[in-house]
């Protein structure tokens, strides 16, 4: 293996971990807006620092690689690649974070009937999901898993075109701060969305100019 | 557009009976830079030299197909070779400066074209110096032997040297290979000037000398032509998987 490789082996584990760590911060944070618990937000928002510094890190390490061994080719394409899906991780995460706030701003629970009416449980699921489907895609290199985010990214569009008539609906005074703060999260988990789809978009291209690749090899 | 000042057309050549290069067709676009890569013993010097029928002297070297600059067949019996390589003129790995002054070095050329106007001779040599980015630096005293300059001068003067018989193309087998990374940066920025005026075909082992400096690069294995094209879409994203694997130092 040329140090090359090995470097690209170290950043896909990197990537990997970071992937993990944000898949995580997803998963806390839907427990945390489902049981209240504002313990585990807090653990969301602790783990930030974390995952900040593991954007850095992947960060200097793309630049490094870029300095040092002026990739070229599946090589350029895939430190590219990693670069860029690094920064849309990082910004689920910050997504998270900001649900886990919501969470820690709010004395009790969301009013119950416009959690269900805005669907955010839908939303949760399909988020989680699609998180699976690019884990799986970046792990595997397998562009068919990648592909399945785009129909789900569609769904969570649709929920979230419904969001805000669903709370006016439940709209009065006493619960106005949750219910403003609920489609907050709403809006957030929609563009959670959004960032998966560029996720897959970016494993797609770095994956299939190598698939083109090999299918030419004669 | 057809801007094609060489091209080559099925060649195949043969040292004994060895096929070194294998029904090669390529053309080379004019005024731009053409790089030729690939491992050790891949076939590049042979081509290159293809192009200026260097290998003429090699008593084991066979060669069928076409070779063509603008048009016309140089391997055609009636090509007088003294004027193809007066058109195409060639810098070697090594500087190889005569051991004689800078001025006769790069009259050289001139001279053996029985040329004698000592005005023409003059202008010619300051402007060649001029082109090859060593005038500055050795205008002061020209009757100096060449074989005291430094490495990367003298590489300039070799350069100097091809250019003043005024060749449409400049082949250059590994120009840099023995220069450090200052004269090295000096001599690609040369040549990515020349290339205005001229066409250059240049072997390099230096895959980031080929994507700095060339428009076209082809890469050659084992007498095959694998892939050829820009430059940027070799290195960006090649076709043909033993061209990533060599590019992206897979394999030596
Ligand atoms: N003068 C020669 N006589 C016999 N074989 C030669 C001669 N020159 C080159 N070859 C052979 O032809 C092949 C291509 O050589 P060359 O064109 O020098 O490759 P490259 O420049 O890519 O290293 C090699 O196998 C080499 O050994
Ligand atoms: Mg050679």
């Amino acid at each position: 293996m040329t140090q090359l490789e090995q470097e690209l082996k170290d950043l896909r584990i990197e990537l990997l971990n970071m992937f993990i760590a944000v898949n995580k911060q997803l998963l806390k944070t839907e427990k945390a807006f489902f049981d209240f618990d504002k313990d585990i937000a807090y653990e969301v928002y602790n783990a930030e620092k974390r995952i900040n510094a593991l954007e850095l890190k992947i960060d200097r390490d793309c630049e490094n690689i870029l300095a040092l061994y002026s990739p070229v080719a599946v090589d350029l394409r895939f430190v590219l690649s990693v670069y860029k899906i690094n920064h849309e991780l990082e910004r689920i995460a910050d997504i998270a974070e900001g649900i886990c706030k919501y969470i820690n701003g709010l004395s009790k629970p969301f009013p119950s009937k416009a959690v269900e009416d805005v669907r955010i449980a839908e939303m949760f699921i399909q988020c989680k999901s699609m998180m699976e489907d690019v884990i799986v895609a970046f792990e595997n290199e397998d562009t068919s898993t990648a592909r399945k985010v785009f129909k789900k990214d569609e769904f969570l569009n649709e929920i979230n075109e419904g969001g805000s008539a669903n709370i006016i609906k439940n709209y009065n005074e006493q619960d106005a701060k949750s219910l403003f703060f609920l489609l907050s999260c709403v809006r957030k988990l929609e563009r959670a969305g959004d960032l998966n789809k560029n996720i897959a978009e970016e494993l797609i291209f770095s994956i299939e100019s190598k698939v083109v690749k090999h299918q030419k090899k004669k | 557009m057809d801007n094609h000042i060489l091209e080559s057309k099925s060649v195949n050549v043969y040292y004994d009976d060895m096929h070194a290069l294998k029904n090669i067709s390529m053309k080379v676009e004019a005024n731009s830079v053409t790089a030729l890569i690939g491992p050790s013993g891949c076939g590049k010097s042979t081509f290159l030299r293809v192009f200026n029928r260097m290998n003429d002297y090699i008593e084991a070297f066979r060669m069928d197909g076409e070779v063509l600059m603008e048009g016309k067949n140089i391997y055609h019996k009636k090509m007088q070779v003294d004027e193809l390589r007066k058109s195409i003129g060639m810098v070697f790995q090594k500087p190889n400066p005569f051991p004689k002054s800078i001025f006769e070095n790069v009259a050289y050329g001139l001279k053996i074209q029985g040329i004698k106007d000592k005005e023409f001779i003059q202008n010619r040599v300051e402007k060649s110096l001029q082109q090859a980015a060593l005038w500055d630096e050795v205008k002061s005293d020209l009757n100096k032997s060449a074989l005291a300059l430094s490495g990367g001068q003298q590489q300039r003067l070799c350069i100097a040297r091809a250019l003043a018989v005024e060749p449409r193309v400049l082949l250059m087998d590994e120009p840099t290979s023995a220069l450090d990374p200052i004269s090295t940066a000096k001599v690609e920025e040369l040549i990515n000037e020349l290339k205005q005026n001229y066409t250059i075909v240049i072997v390099t082992h230096n895959m980031q000398q080929a994507s700095r400096l060339s428009d076209y690069t082809a890469f050659f294995y084992m007498g095959d032509l694998i892939e050829f094209g820009k430059t940027e879409e070799i290195f960006r994203n090649p076709k043909v998987e033993r061209t990533q694997n060599y590019i992206t130092g897979r394999f030596g």
